[in-house]
């Protein structure tokens, strides 16, 4: 049997599993770094017991994190060796440099966070946490300019069936990277504001430690708009590259079969993915050449001729993604954000205003909210990833070719098995473990009661 | 020194670092059922390793990525090839790191029982499946002339390889039960000193007997002759000194050498390996060496400049949190973390 689609289930199960718990990372280690920091800067205890609790919350994700990250970095070579083979002079290269520059950094210092408390002075205890929001970034930075050569490849040439790097600079300054990483980090951002907005509300409704949750909210609240904000306008810029760099994954993210001039916007349509065609549409004009020229007219490129162009081009074979997957994954990320812009930006509003916030429907939505990042990035990886196919190296390399020779379906299908149960498990714990502290609020920090007292060996 | 070389060389050094640092928090792993009489204790021990247990495991990898950028070959053929076993390792290493942050953080029994399982295990497995591998490097593996590993599961599980596990398993435990020695006071640190006694005869046994079996079962005797030269000497003498400083209760020392032991171990293995870096037992010719397996030399150019620079900075910093967290961990709970 054909493993390709297995390896690719794999590769989709552990890296969207992995990324349920890096934008947390991103966003919580900074506003939990903003706390320390207010609270060094005003020694303020109500701060420090902030740090402390939103900080026990960031360490139970983060464990989460690493652990599924170590898959992340074995795996291309299990699953993906023909890949690794071919792309292996490139993609290496900040592999390896985010684990030098960022996983020491995050993980070192973090060990100094939790155990530093009374160790370290308290200038350097704070230095530790901002190190550590900095490393999970730069680690941001890094896996993202090796994701950005597959979708955009720079800098390199093919020499006997290898693709080898010319210029550093130029994959480091790969223009993908420089929407996709302001995009993926006020992501994480948004993701770590809605997270202590949702948890907030959930204890204001409970009548909870106001003051605590309500100086959390507001701090994640001013947080979080201004990071839903700039990933919608910097989205945008990301859709506009898009045009230019891989056409057919934003014909597919807006079912576009035609090619148009000037261009219109879907707003929901059912499509017929085999005669590559609508069956139900309702489409506004002009706005999808807005999107993507800033200008009411310019033509965007359908499906149908982007095919027809790449088979001259590359050969024949289908060059036509999910179009379901890339169209509905858009759809939701982007109503997603405007969501949270919504809620975000009418708390903020009654907040500046002095008006009550706790109040009303709208505000009893936030606890909820909190799958709306979560949602946007899954969606969002579905969309850069899946809409890229039939490429695993947009351009140059063909993910059915990409995977191991020696490596059997039997293979795949028992380490798919193995992970999917694993990861099952473990998000039952971690779930429990989140709500667990989350209920129980700021006053029980670690609970050193002693239990269980008895020897498993003698 | 040509890049290739260096490489080579630096790759080394990060397998070594790893199998040292991590050694040890696989040991204290796997001491942890034994040593751990009472909640409290069983505490102790994990707080141990608690600030350095995942700064460890970057070097893991680390040494994953930099295989991946300057022998692509060599992480294709390797992980691909080790497969199941890999499998396995991640899988362990998952629960364990995850068991450490859990473990603490709710009061129920067993809660607590099940993840100090999965620190044992966690620990356990890949203390011995890294020697499985690192064995079966220095054996050599059916890889064919496309550089595919043929072998299947089974292949990878022959005597000789079983028998570097159990080396790696015991000198990590003996490892791991130096370092609680040196970490902790009271009855803990005397039961982990006695410990340390105990397993350190099967170790250094297993040791020679592996030294020995190394002449039969590799290549060593073409490649480094009778006399294998002082650095797999030095492995034996460290080993033996080890067991020395322990009775005469200098953990510091035992400590020191235990590690010196593990490295120059590590080190006698990338020896043998040198200068291929997967050895087809197929066909010489088929090995993967540091010059077929290799980045062209722009990238390892690059890569250079990046070790040169960031490497040490990591080291200071690394050190420096060893020296921060210096003193014996203490009974009192509010410095338990973990
Ligand atoms: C946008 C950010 C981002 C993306 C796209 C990825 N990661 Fe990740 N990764 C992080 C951001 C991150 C992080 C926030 O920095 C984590 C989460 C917790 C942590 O320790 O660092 C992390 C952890 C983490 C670790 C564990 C580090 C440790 O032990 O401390 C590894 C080995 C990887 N990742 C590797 C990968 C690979 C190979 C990826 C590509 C398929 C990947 N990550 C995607
Ligand atoms: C953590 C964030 C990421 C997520 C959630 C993600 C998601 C996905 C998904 C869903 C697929 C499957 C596509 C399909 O089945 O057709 C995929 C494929 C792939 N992606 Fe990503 N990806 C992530 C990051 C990366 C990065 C950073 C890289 C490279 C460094 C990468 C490399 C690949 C490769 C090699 C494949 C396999 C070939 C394929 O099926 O397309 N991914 N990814
Ligand atoms: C509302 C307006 C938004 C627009 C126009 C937008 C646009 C885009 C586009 C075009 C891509 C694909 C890039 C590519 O494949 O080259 C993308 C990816 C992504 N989006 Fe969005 N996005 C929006 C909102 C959000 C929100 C609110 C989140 C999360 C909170 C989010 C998270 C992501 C993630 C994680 C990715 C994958 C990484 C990447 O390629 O950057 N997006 N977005």
């Amino acid at each position: 049997m054909n493993p390709t689609p297995l390896a690719q289930w794999q590769f989709a199960i552990t890296s969207v599993y992995h990324f349920f718990f890096v934008p947390l990372t991103l966003g919580l280690s900074v506003l939990v770094a903003i706390m320390e920091t207010l609270y060094v800067r005003t020694g303020r205890d109500l701060y420090k017991r902030m740090t402390k609790f939103w900080g026990k919350l960031f360490l139970i994700n983060f464990a989460m994190g690493v652990v599924t990250g170590i898959v992340q970095e074995f795996q291309f070579g299990m699953n993906w060796s023909e890949y690794s083979r071919f792309v292996g002079n490139i993609f290496g290269a900040p592999l390896a440099i985010e684990a030098l520059l960022a996983f020491f950094l995050e993980s070192t210092f973090l060990g100094l966070w939790i155990f530093g408390w009374d160790k370290l002075s308290k200038k350097m205890h704070l230095a530790a946490i901002w190190l550590v929001a900095f490393g999970s970034n730069l680690s941001a930075l890094w896996i993202l300019i090796a994701n950005s050569f597959m979708q955009q490849p720079t800098g390199y040439a093919i020499e006997n069936g290898q693709a080898v790097m010319t210029s550093f600079w130029a994959l480091v300054a790969n223009p993908h990277v420089w929407v996709q990483f302001p995009h993926t980090v006020l992501s994480g951002f948004t993701t770590g504001a809605f997270f202590v907005m949702g948890i907030s509300v959930y204890q204001l409704l409970r009548k909870k430690e106001p003051e605590f949750f309500n100086r959390s909210f507001e701090l994640a609240n001013v947080f979080g708009v201004i990071s839903v904000l700039l990933v919608i306008l910097v989205g945008h810029s990301q859709g506009q590259h898009m045009v230019r760099v891989q056409p057919m994954k934003m014909a597919a993210a807006e079912a576009l079969w035609q090619s148009e001039d000037p261009a219109s916007f879907s707003l929901f349509t059912i499509g017929d993915e085999k005669n590559l065609d609508d069956v139900f549409a309702i489409r506004i004009p002009r706005v999808l050449s807005l999107l993507a020229y800033n200008r009411l007219d310019g033509e965007v490129k359908g499906i149908r001729d982007l095919q027809a162009e790449y088979e001259t081009l590359y050969g024949p074979g289908n060059y036509v993604p999910s179009v379901f997957t890339a169209y509905w994954s858009f759809r939701i990320m982007v109503g997603s954000g405007f969501l949270m812009l919504f809620l975000s930006a009418w708390t903020l509003f009654r907040m500046m205003r002095g008006l009550p916030v706790v109040v009303g429907k709208y505000f009893k939505f936030f606890p909820l909210a909190i799958l709306l990042p979560y949602a946007a990035n899954t969606t969002g990886w579905l969309l850069t990833e899946m809409g890229r196919q039939p490429w695993v190296v947009f351009g140059l390399m063909k993910t059915a070719d990409a995977v191991s020779p020696t490596v059997s379906f039997g293979h795949i299908l028992t380490t798919l098995i193995g992970f999917t149960l694993v990861y099952g498990l473990l998000m039952g714990a971690d779930l429990y473990l989140l709500a667990k502290h989350a209920k129980a609020g700021p006053e029980i920090q670690t609970p050193t009661r002693t239990v269980n007292d008895q020897a498993y060996w003698e | 020194m040509e890049l290739n070389t260096l490489w080579f060389i630096l790759i080394g050094v990060l397998y070594t670092g790893y199998l040292v640092l991590e050694g040890f928090d696989f040991g204290v792993g796997i001491l942890l059922p034994f040593l751990g009489k009472n909640d409290t204790q069983r505490r102790m021990i994990i707080n141990t390793v608690g600030p350095h247990w995942d700064g460890n495991e970057v070097w893991l990898i680390t040494a994953g990525g930099a295989t991946f950028a300057a022998f692509p070959h060599w992480y294709a053929t390797m992980f691909s090839g080790f497969y199941l076993p890999l499998f396995i390792i991640l899988i362990a290493l998952i629960i364990r790191g995850v068991a450490f942050e859990f473990r603490s953080k709710d009061n129920h029994p067993f809660w607590r029982s099940f993840w100090d399982w999965g620190i044992f295990f966690g620990s356990l497995i890949p203390a011995l499946l890294w020697g499985v591998a690192f064995a079966n490097l220095i054996r050599g593996v059916p890889i064919d002339a496309n550089m595919n590993y043929v072998g299947g599961f089974w292949n990878l599980l022959n005597p000789y390889a079983l028998l570097g596990g159990l080396l790696s398993l015991t000198g990590f435990m003996l490892h791991g039960a130096i370092f609680l020695a040196l970490k902790t006071t009271g009855r803990l640190h005397d039961n982990a000193r006695n410990a340390a006694m105990r397993i350190w005869l099967p170790a250094i046994l297993i040791l020679m007997v592996f030294t020995v079996f190394t002449y039969f079962e590799t290549d060593v005797l073409i490649k480094l002759g009778v006399n294998p030269g002082v650095i797999p000497i030095a492995a034996v003498l460290c080993g033996l000194v080890t067991g020395w400083f322990i009775r005469q209760k200098r953990d510091g020392w035992a400590f020191t050498l235990n590690a010196l032991a593990i490295v120059f171990s590590s080190a006698t293995l990338f020896l043998i390996l040198f200068p291929r870096v997967m050895i087809s037992s197929l066909n010489p010719a088929w090995s993967l060496t540091i010059q077929n397996s290799a980045s062209a030399p722009y990238t390892l150019k690059v890569m250079t400049i990046v070790a040169a620079i960031f490497v040490p900075i990591v080291l200071l910093y690394q050190g420096w949190t060893y020296w921060v967290f210096r003193k014996r961990i203490s009974e009192r709970l509010e410095d338990l973390h973990y």
